[in-house]
């Protein structure tokens, strides 16, 4: 499923792509005589007019490789009983500019047998959230919250100042001031440090004050994680 | 142009009436032609430092409100050429000063001096930002001990986003540290940061380190700045400060306490 991206500026999306499985009628063609075809439709569509009026429907030439048809013409036939052709299945002798030209989709369906065709898949772009990176000291007194992302800081971060993310943190300078993690309450979320001196270190709430960080890694670095509700501070 | 320079520090009396008075003395000793301006409306104490006090006509604000033109505000330094003060008021609150006035004020200092030292207020309010805004290098003034160091460190957050440099995003301020009162024995002895220590923590470049001095206390009782006085190790310390600041390259002086006669024999 494609979904919309992950942007963190969006306006309001105007639409949505999805993928849904519908049930459509496939018509199978069995022969390539138009004339035949046109009679067999008519009288088949006289007695129920009512299902087949604006039925969309699926060609299925596979019945018919190898043999000359003429497409457009074909197309234009059913539009005129009031079908919808909306597509082709893809197989071997569908040419795709004859069905684009004829107003047709080529659909790749998958019916389980071998010859299975395999979608030409684009690669999912995973719009990853970037993370906020800060090349800058962070001094005493500042507030930085990296909004839906990780936050790296590649300064110090001296006391009195206060780092926020609602993903990782990572520390590279001294960390002296507060660091909150998780703070919608992402509970997977860790701060990573090289010298643990912080005032105030939280994951998803849970909180530890320098106090009682002393002895647990003073000025070492460390990783900082939720087990169970408990803060866990390990060095690395 | 002139280049301006702040003289700041967050805290109060950590020193930076003493070093704007220095420094502005220093740089027009240097040759340059130098202005230093009280920005500390309502407590003024730069024209005293400076041995000014009693040539006070107008100040700053009546420059601002248009009571006074700029030439009749300067007090030109009896002892330096090139030395002009701009005092504060004493009767008026920070509120005086206005940004527009400020600006107007800077604008026309600079089309004839080389140097604006401007001498803060302490806090982070009002008084304090003006002095900043137009600043193009800043010199913050710490003591060697943690508030003074915290206070120092908040104000260089400031400095990096509410000057005009920040907002027009140009090249950002400089910003150089000047250590104040420092007392390397008390340092040995675990009393006082270490100049380690406060660059660790500051992480700026250290344009220098002046000693605890009694030099400085009688130069400001006397109304001489300290630099003038080139016998005492404080006013060294501006002087090498000083040279640093135009781009010397000087060694850093007074970090060891001098050793007495019976120290130096028995090298302890």
């Amino acid at each position: 499923m494609l979904s919309t991206s992950n942007s963190a500026v969006t306006s309001l999306p105007a639409f949505e792509l999805k993928g849904r499985m519908l049930t459509l009628s496939v018509l199978r063609l069995l022969s390539t005589d138009q004339e035949l075809l046109s009679a067999q439709l008519d009288a088949r569509m006289a007695s129920m007019p009512e299902l087949f009026r604006h039925l969309p429907v699926i060609l299925d030439l596979e019945g018919v490789q190898g043999q000359a048809l003429d497409l457009p013409a074909l197309v234009s036939s059913l539009r005129q009983r009031g079908l919808i052709p909306v597509g082709v299945r893809a197989s071997d002798g569908v040419d795709s500019a004859d069905a684009v030209a004829a107003g047709l989709g080529i659909m790749t369906i998958s019916n389980g047998s071998s010859r299975r065709v395999e979608p030409v898949r684009e690669k999912p772009v995973v719009a990853a959230a970037a993370s906020m990176v800060v090349r800058q000291p962070v001094r005493s007194g500042q507030q930085i919250y990296a909004r839906g992302s990780d936050l790296i800081v590649l300064a110090p971060v001296s006391a009195g100042a206060e780092i926020l993310a609602d993903g990782h943190i990572h520390v590279y300078g001294p960390l002296r001031g507060r660091a909150l993690a998780g703070v919608q309450g992402d509970g997977s979320a860790r701060i990573f440090c090289q010298s643990l001196e912080a005032e105030l270190v939280s994951i998803a709430g849970v909180y530890r004050i320098s106090e009682h960080i002393q002895e647990t890694g003073h000025g070492r670095p460390v990783q900082i994680y939720l087990d169970d509700e408990a803060l866990c501070i390990q060095p690395l | 142009m002139a280049r301006i320079i702040v003289v700041t520090s967050g805290k109060g009396g950590v020193g930076k009436t003493t070093t704007s008075a220095s420094f502005a003395a220093g740089l027009a000793k240097a040759g340059h032609k130098t202005v230093v301006i009280d920005f500390d409306v309502g407590l003024r104490n730069l024209d005293l430092i400076m041995g000014c006090e009693r040539r006070v006509v107008y100040d700053f604000v009546n420059v601002i409100n248009g009571d006074a033109n700029l030439n009749q505000a300067l007090i030109k330094d009896k002892r330096i050429d090139t030395l002009y003060v701009l005092p504060a008021s004493q009767t008026r609150d920070k509120d005086a000063l206005t940004q527009e006035g400020v600006r107007q004020v800077l604008e026309e200092l600079s089309k004839s001096f080389d140097y604006i030292v401007c001498d803060s207020p302490a806090g982070i309010e009002r008084g304090a930002l003006l002095a900043a805004y137009h600043a193009d290098d800043a010199i913050i003034v710490t003591n060697p001990e943690v508030s003074s160091v915290r206070d120092s460190d908040r104000i260089i957050g400031i400095l990096s986003s509410k000057t005009r440099r920040a907002e027009r995003n140009e090249e950002p301020i400089t910003v150089k540290l000047l250590l104040a009162r420092y007392a390397p024995a008390r340092v040995q002895k675990g009393e006082m940061l270490s100049v380690e220590d406060v660059c660790e923590i500051l992480a700026i470049d250290l344009l220098g380190v002046v000693p605890e001095s009694k030099s400085v206390l009688s130069a400001s009782n006397a109304g001489i700045p300290v630099i003038l006085d080139a016998d005492s190790d404080a006013g060294q310390a501006y002087e090498d400060a000083v040279a640093r600041f135009l781009g010397e390259d000087r060694p850093h002086r007074f970090l060891s306490e001098k050793k007495g006669l019976l120290g130096r024999l028995f090298g302890s």
